[in-house]
C-alpha cells in the first residue's frame, strides 16, 4: 500500500464515520420533488401550528424572520442513498416555535404547500433537533430546495425534512404522511437504515 | 427551464413488473378532477424516493410507486378506475395495440 493511499483512506475513514449504512457522499444538493414546485409570494406566506385543542399558532414571513435565529451546520441523509456532509443553514429553531405552544400531543404531521404532508414524533421536532430553515449556504433558500422555507430535521432521512413547509398539526394519534403511506418507514432512522416500511 | 417532470410512458417499465399489461394505455379517470385520459398523459415526477403521477388538469396525485429491494407498493387512490385495453382474441386490436406501443421503452 503507498503512502498516498493510507493518506488518503484516512481522511476517508473520518468521513465514514459520519456516513450511516449504505449511504455515499455527493458535493452537490440533487433536487428531489414529488410534484411542481410552488410559488407563494412572501406576503401571503404564513406558518402555522395547529393544536390537537384547535388553537392555532400563526406567523407571516416578516413575524418568522424576526425570531431569533440559529445556524445549524449538519449533515443530511436522503432515503435513495446520498448525504452531504456540513450543509449551512439559517433557520428558527422550533423550540422557539412552541414556546407559547400548550400541547399534550404526542405526534406532528408537517404540511407543505402543493400537499406534502410527512409524519414525526413531536419530541422529534424539540430539543434543538429541528428548525425552519429559510437560508442556506448563505443565500435565500431556492424554490427549488423548499424555499422560501422548509423544515430542517437532519437527525432523520432527508424526507422528513419538508419542503415549502406551510404548517405542523399536533395528533394524539400518529398519522402516516406522503411517502409512509408508500411504502417508506414511518420513522426513517438513518442509523438503522429504516428506508422501508419493512426495515 | 428543464421539465421537472416526464410523461407516463415513463410508468410503462416499473409497471410491467406488476401487470403484464401494459398499463401506459390504460385510460384512468382523476379521482380529484374527474379528468379522463391516457395514463401516457400523466405527468411522472421520478426525481423522488418513488414514482409520483399526477393529473394533468389539476396536478393531484392520480398513482404513486414505490420499490423496495423485496416489495413494490402501488397507490391507486387518485385514480377512480384504469380502463386496460386487453386485445383478447381479436386481432385488429393486437394490431393497433402494437401501435400504442411503440411510443414505449421495451
Ligand atoms: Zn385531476
Amino acid at each position: 500500500m503507498t503512502t498516498f493511499t493510507r493518506g488518503f483512506r484516512g481522511r476517508r475513514r473520518g468521513e465514514d464515520d459520519r456516513l450511516p449504512p449504505g449511504q455515499y457522499l455527493t458535493e452537490d444538493f440533487p433536487v428531489l420533488s414529488a410534484g411542481p414546485t410552488p410559488h407563494v409570494p412572501l406576503d401571503r406566506w404564513e406558518f402555522t401550528i395547529d393544536t390537537e385543542a384547535g388553537q392555532v399558532h400563526r406567523w407571516t414571513w416578516q413575524e418568522l424572520t424576526a425570531l431569533p435565529y440559529e445556524e445549524p451546520a449538519v449533515d443530511i441523509h436522503c432515503v435513495t442513498s446520498w448525504s452531504k456532509l456540513g450543509t449551512s443553514w439559517r433557520g428558527v429553531s422550533l423550540d422557539v416555535l412552541f414556546e407559547d405552544v400548550e400541547t399534550t400531543a404526542d405526534y406532528a404531521l408537517v404540511h407543505s404547500y402543493g400537499g406534502y404532508t410527512t409524519n414525526l414524533p413531536l419530541d422529534d421536532l424539540l430539543d434543538g433537533k429541528a428548525w425552519i430553515a429559510y437560508r442556506y449556504e448563505g443565500e435565500e433558500l431556492a424554490a427549488s430546495h423548499g424555499g422560501p422555507a422548509r423544515l430542517l430535521v437532519p437527525h432523520l432521512y432527508f424526507w422528513k425534512s419538508a419542503k415549502w413547509v406551510r404548517g405542523i398539526r399536533l395528533l394524539t394519534e400518529d398519522w402516516p404522511g406522503f411517502w409512509e403511506t408508500a411504502g417508506y418507514h414511518n420513522y426513517g432512522d438513518p442509523w438503522r437504515e429504516q428506508r422501508y416500511a419493512d426495515d | 427551464m428543464q421539465a421537472d417532470h416526464l410523461d407516463g410512458n415513463a410508468l410503462a417499465g416499473p409497471l410491467a413488473e406488476i401487470f403484464t399489461a401494459d398499463v401506459s394505455a390504460a385510460v384512468s379517470r382523476c379521482a380529484s378532477c374527474g379528468l379522463t385520459g391516457p395514463v401516457a398523459s400523466l405527468r411522472v415526477y421520478d426525481r423522488a424516493p418513488g414514482l409520483v403521477a399526477r393529473c394533468p388538469g389539476c396536478e393531484e396525485v392520480v398513482l404513486r410507486l414505490v420499490r423496495s429491494p423485496d416489495a413494490a407498493w402501488l397507490d391507486l387512490r387518485g385514480a377512480v378506475s384504469l380502463r386496460i385495453p386487453l386485445s383478447g382474441t381479436n386481432p385488429s386490436a393486437v394490431l393497433s395495440d402494437e401501435g400504442g406501443r411503440s411510443g414505449a421503452e421495451r
